[in-house]
């Protein structure tokens, strides 16, 4: 039996297919640079010598990195609910995103403070800088270039993980190309265009973030 | 004027300084000798705060560095430090690395601080490397940028610790001169050295540490080249050969 490709009704909604595109990125961006604030906190907390913080630092991370996204979508969506608290699919699934993007990046940041030699402190303390100087200055600058690689990596993941929006009935590109398809029946199609989408989508971040450390990194580490 | 009075610091159970007294006038050079583990970079690091003391005071201008209300931040503007590991901030500039505490500790503006910076860096022979990445530098070269950013504070004291330590031989030469500078600039300074012949030549006094305390000390044609005490010319034949 030979597949009939029909594409028309593909390009037709394309508008929708691109809104959901856009949906997708700046979902991902959110949830990127919020994990990313909470992260450097959480790191910070989990290297503390007071148990106050090390430990729900340590409870999140671990949660975050050892159960599945589905899990923390279906909790703050469903979970949530239970409780009478109702997110919109978008804040829900940015939420469980941010939750994952920052477990996962604290360890990221976690590597990237100790790989920082210790004297690059005591340097800095000598000069008179107090401790947030510190960090805002010489501490973070440095360690943002070293895992800065690894940070991008964590992005692209965030963006192909925003797809379980589907499951929520999200209308990121997932889930507009599932309510697209279950109209038309064009399935194999509507996916296909989506699954391109979502490689460009991914290599335009990749380039973003290979001209910016360009830009941002001229020093060597 | 920095006071050290009974100053007593341990890390754990290993007891490092034992009692240790002495006063550095403006303007003196002090050099601090000794062996390895003798406590001789502990008490630098005790001077600005950095490392707490069990016993004992230190006061720079009569502010006790280790007093609870003792504001260490501020109290180490005063206090240069210069490592043996020069420490350049490797994401900055020449420039960059000597512009940044004037700017962020002294809240100076940019033209200001650029200006202090660019008139440091080429005291010690970086006016033409403002631009450049410090580890792009010979650790001879970054030493001396340490030396400039630390200067460009305008502290009234300078603490080296074995600053030329970590240097290959033929670069030690170069921030030697430089710390000779300094002296000819009535800068006040101590240096924890292993370099006998410039402590010799520059000092106005040499304390010789031996296992946390201060065993001779006296100006260095008395502690280098006519040492009293066993252990000092014991210390001294080793390093002299």
């Amino acid at each position: 039996m030979e597949y009939q490709f029909h594409w028309n009704i593909v390009f037709q909604k394309m508008p929708q297919l691109l809104h959901g595109a856009f949906v997708t990125l700046h979902l991902s961006v959110f949830a990127m640079l919020i994990g990313i604030v909470i992260a450097v906190l959480l790191a910070i907390a989990k290297m503390s010598s007071s148990r106050i913080y090390s430990i729900p630092a340590t409870i999140w991370v671990e949660i975050a990195r050892n159960t599945p996204a589905l899990f923390q979508i279906y909790m703050a969506y469903f979970g949530l609910g239970a409780f009478g608290i109702h997110l919109s699919p978008y804040v829900a699934v940015l939420s469980a995103l941010i939750f994952v993007n920052a477990g996962y990046l604290t360890e990221t940041f976690r590597g990237g403070f100790q790989s920082i030699p210790k004297t690059q402190y005591s340097a800095s303390k000598s000069l008179g800088m107090n401790g947030i100087q510190i960090y805002r200055y010489i501490i973070l600058p440095q360690m943002f270039r070293r895992i800065y690689h690894p940070m991008t990596n964590q992005f692209v993941w965030s963006i192909l993980m925003s797809s379980l929006g589907i499951l929520v009935g999200m209308n990121e590109l997932s889930g507009e190309t599932q309510r697209l398809q279950s109209l038309s029946f064009r399935t194999l199609e509507f996916f296909i265009v989506a699954a391109i989408m979502y490689f460009i989508i991914t290599k335009f971040v990749l380039l973003c973030a290979s001209l910016a450390s360009k830009r941002l990194f001229k020093g060597d580490i | 004027m920095i006071k050290i009075q009974d100053v007593h610091k341990s890390f754990a159970d290993l007891k490092v300084l034992k009692g240790i007294d002495l006063d550095v006038k403006k303007g003196e050079v002090v050099s601090v000798i000794g062996g390895s583990g003798s406590g001789k970079s502990t008490l630098l690091y005790c001077i600005n705060g950095i490392e707490k003391i069990q016993q004992g005071r230190i006061l720079v201008d009569e502010i006790d560095v280790h007093a609870k209300g003792t504001n260490r931040d501020k109290l180490r503007q005063r206090l240069g430090m210069v490592f043996q590991q020069w420490n350049s901030f490797p994401h900055l500039t020449v420039l960059e690395n000597a512009m940044l505490a004037p700017r962020i500790v002294k809240k100076m503006n940019k033209k200001r601080a650029m200006e202090i910076a660019k008139e440091e860096l080429n005291h010690v022979g970086l006016g033409d490397k403002f631009d450049e990445y410090p580890t792009r530098m010979s650790g001879g070269q970054q030493q001396r940028l340490a030396i400039a950013r630390a200067l460009a504070m305008k502290p009234d004291y300078m603490l080296f610790d074995e600053v030329t330590s970590a240097l290959d031989p033929e670069l030690v030469g170069e921030v030697l001169d430089t710390l000779r500078m300094l002296r000819d600039d009535g800068m006040t300074m101590i240096c924890v050295t292993h370099e006998m012949a410039f402590a010799r030549e520059v000092s106005d006094k040499v304390a010789f540490f031996h296992e946390g305390i201060i065993e001779e000390m006296g100006p260095p044609e008395q502690v280098i080249s006519n040492p009293q005490k066993e252990t000092t010319q014991k210390f001294l034949s080793k390093v002299l050969h």
